[in-house]
C-alpha cells in the first residue's frame, strides 16, 4: 500500500469531534472530580471551599446512598436479566420464517425508540390506582377485588418500575440477538437433527455457544444503560414513595436538582467507578471485534 | 430446510407466544392512543372502556391551542435538527480518518471516543450545568445541541467507521491514481455511496436528541424547553391531565416512528455489526 506522506490529515479530520468530546466530556469529568472535594452547594454559593474527603465520608455514612445502591443492583439484575430472557425468546421467534415477519420485527422495536419520559408516563397511567387499566384487567380476571396502588406503596413500586424497564429493553436485546442468530450456520442444526438432538440440546450446545459474544456485549451495554437510566423512574415515581424506588442515578439526579452539586458529584464518581467493572470488558471486546 | 408443521402446532409454538409478547410490547401504545381520544367523563368514569364510546380530539386541540405545544415541538426540531447536522459532519470526518488512515495514536483516540458513552449522564450533568452557566449559554438551544452532539458522536463514529470499512479502498485509490486529490475522491466517489448510511446514522442522532430528557430538564427554561420536558411539565401544572399527556405522547412518537421505519434496515445492520462478529 502507498504510504501517505502527510500524517497531519487524520489528526485534522478527528480534531473537530475530539474537541467537542473533550469540551463536553473530559473537562466536566475533571470538574466533577474537583467538585467532589468541595462543599459545592449552589444554594450557598459563598461557602464553596475545599473540604477534602468530607463528601466521600458523608456518602459512606448515608443510609439513603446504600439503599439506593441496593435498589440499583435489583434494578439492573432483574431488569437486564428479564430483558435478556424475553429478548432471546422474541429473537428466536423472529428468526423463523413466517408471513408478516418483516412488519412484526419493525413494530416490535417501537418501545426502543420511545422517549424514556414518555415510557414512564404511559406506564404510570397503566398502573394508576383509580383509573388504571392494569387494575381493571386484574379485577376482570378475578385476581384482585380491590385496586392496588402499584406506584404508591413501597411493597409494589420497585417490581412495577422494573417491569417497565424490562418492557423498554426487550426490543434492543431481541434486535442484537436476532442479528447473532442469523449468523449461525443452518448446517449446524441440520447435523444436530441427523444426530437426533432435541430442542434443549440444540439450544445449549449450538445456539447459545454460537451467539455467546453477542450476548456478552449486549448484556454489558444494557447494564451500563439501565444503571444510568434516570428518566423512566423519575417520570413514574420521582424515586418515591419514601425513596422506595430511588436508584443511585435517580438519587444523584434529585440531589443535583436540589443544587447540592458537590455531594452528587461524589456519588456519580462512585457510580462511574462501579460501572467500570462492566465498561472495561465491554470496551475491550468492542475493540477486539472491530480490529479483528 | 424447515420441516412442515401442521397449522395447530404452528399456532401454539409460534403465533400464540409471539402474539403474547407483541401484545405486551404494543398494548401501552394502544392504551395511550385510546386515552388521548376519550372524553374526560369517560376517562375518569367508573367503568374502564377499551374503546371510547365517543371519540373526541379535544385533547389534541387543547394541547396546541391552550398549551402551545407547537413551541416545544419547534424547540425539539431545532435542537435535534442542528445536532444531527453537526454530529454527522464531525463524525463523518473522524470515521473517515479511522477507516482510511493508520496513524500513531489511532487506537487511543478510538478508545477515547467509545469511553465517552460509558460515563453516567448524571456525572456530566452537574459540571456541565455550572460550566454552561458561567459561559452564559445555559437555557439556550446551544447548551443542548453541544451536549447531544457529544453523546451521539461516539456511536455515530462507530457506525460510520463500520460502513466505511465495508467500502473497498480501491474505490478512491482508483480515482486518486487518475489524479484526483483525496478530498475530491471522497466527495465524488465515497460520499454518494455513503448517503444511505449517513441517513441511517442521522436518524439515530435525531431520535436520540428528540427523546432526551435528563439534560433537557436542567438546561432549558420556559422558552427553550423541548418536548420531553414539556410532556413531564403537563403533570406539574394542574394535577395529572392524562388526556393531554397521552395526546402529547402520541404526537411525540409519530416523527420518531416514521424516521425509524425508513432508517431501520441500515441502522440495525450497523448497530449489530460490532457485537455480532467474533
Amino acid at each position: 500500500m502507498k504510504k501517505e506522506k502527510l500524517y497531519i490529515w487524520p489528526y485534522l479530520l478527528i480534531a473537530p469531534a475530539l474537541f467537542i468530546v473533550a469540551a463536553v466530556v473530559f473537562v466536566p469529568v475533571a470538574n466533577a472530580i474537583l467538585m467532589s472535594f468541595q462543599s459545592y452547594d449552589l444554594r450557598r454559593p459563598r461557602e464553596i471551599v475545599f473540604i477534602g474527603l468530607a463528601n466521600y465520608i458523608e456518602v459512606f455514612h448515608d443510609p439513603i446512598f446504600w439503599g439506593s445502591l441496593l435498589r440499583t443492583a435489583l434494578w439492573v439484575i432483574f431488569g437486564v436479566g428479564f430483558q435478556f430472557l424475553f429478548g432471546f425468546i422474541l429473537a428466536n421467534f423472529l428468526n423463523k420464517s413466517f408471513k408478516g415477519r418483516g412488519i412484526i420485527r419493525s413494530v416490535s422495536l417501537i418501545p426502543w425508540v420511545t422517549p424514556g419520559v414518555l415510557i414512564g408516563l404511559m406506564w404510570r397511567w397503566i398502573y394508576d390506582g383509580s383509573y388504571g387499566v392494569l387494575n381493571d384487567l386484574l379485577k376482570k380476571v378475578g385476581l384482585i377485588d380491590m385496586p392496588i396502588p402499584f406506584l404508591a406503596q413501597e411493597s409494589t413500586v420497585m417490581p412495577s418500575v422494573i417491569v417497565t424497564i424490562i418492557w423498554q429493553g426487550i426490543p434492543f436485546f431481541a434486535l442484537m440477538l436476532l442479528a447473532g442468530l442469523q449468523g449461525v450456520p443452518a448446517e449446524l442444526y441440520e447435523a444436530a437433527d441427523i444426530d437426533g438432538a432435541n430442542g434443549a440440546q440444540k439450544l445449549f450446545r449450538i445456539t447459545i455457544p454460537s451467539i455467546k459474544n453477542t450476548i456478552f456485549v449486549t448484556t454489558l451495554l444494557r447494564i451500563i444503560w439501565v444503571a444510568n437510566s434516570v428518566d423512566v423512574i423519575f417520570s413514574m415515581t420521582g424515586g418515591g414513595p419514601a425513596y422506595a424506588s430511588q436508584t443511585l442515578s435517580v438519587y444523584i439526579f434529585n440531589k443535583a436538582n436540589s443544587l447540592n452539586l458537590g455531594y452528587s458529584s461524589t456519588m456519580s464518581l462512585l457510580l462511574t467507578l462501579l460501572l467500570l467493572v462492566v465498561a472495561v470488558p465491554y470496551l475491550k471486546s468492542m475493540f477486539r471485534n472491530q480490529e479483528g | 430446510m424447515k420441516k412442515r408443521h401442521s397449522g395447530l402446532i404452528d399456532f401454539f409454538a409460534l403465533y400464540l407466544p409471539l402474539g403474547v409478547i407483541l401484545l405486551f410490547l404494543l398494548f401501552p401504545f394502544y392504551w395511550t392512543f385510546v386515552t388521548s381520544i376519550k372524553p374526560k367523563s369517560e376517562l375518569y368514569g367508573s367503568v374502564v372502556t377499551y374503546w371510547p364510546q365517543n371519540v373526541v380530539f379535544d385533547s389534541y386541540h387543547k394541547l396546541f391551542v391552550d398549551f402551545n405545544f407547537i413551541k416545544p415541538m419547534g424547540n425539539s426540531l431545532l435542537v435535534a435538527g442542528v445536532t444531527t447536522l453537526v454530529s454527522l459532519l464531525v463524525s463523518m470526518l473522524a470515521a473517515y480518518a479511522f477507516s482510511r488512515f493508520r496513524f500513531p495514536g489511532r487506537k487511543i483516540f478510538m478508545i477515547m471516543f467509545l469511553t465517552n458513552n460509558m460515563f453516567p449522564t448524571v456525572l456530566l450533568l452537574i459540571p456541565l450545568y455550572s460550566i454552561m452557566r458561567s459561559m452564559g449559554i445555559l437555557y439556550t438551544p446551544i447548551a443542548l445541541i453541544l451536549s447531544y452532539t457529544t453523546f451521539t458522536i461516539p456511536f455515530s463514529v462507530w457506525l460510520l467507521n463500520g460502513y466505511l470499512n465495508d467500502l473497498p479502498k480501491s474505490l478512491e485509490e482508483a480515482a486518486m491514481v487518475d489524479g484526483a486529490s483525496r478530498s475530491q475522491a471522497f466527495l465524488r466517489i465515497i460520499f454518494p455511496v455513503l448517503i444511505p448510511c449517513l441517513v441511517a446514522t442521522g436518524a439515530y442522532i435525531f431520535m436520540t436528541s428528540w427523546n432526551e430528557y435528563t439534560f433537557a430538564v436542567l438546561f432549558t427554561n420556559e422558552t427553550s424547553r423541548t418536548i420531553p420536558v414539556a410532556l413531564k411539565n403537563l403533570i406539574g401544572q394542574l394535577g395529572v391531565q392524562w388526556d393531554l399527556l397521552t395526546a402529547g405522547g402520541i404526537i411525540t412518537i409519530i416523527p420518531v416512528c416514521i424516521m425509524f421505519f425508513f432508517a431501520q434496515k441500515r441502522l440495525v445492520a450497523g448497530l449489530t455489526a460490532g457485537a455480532v462478529k467474533g
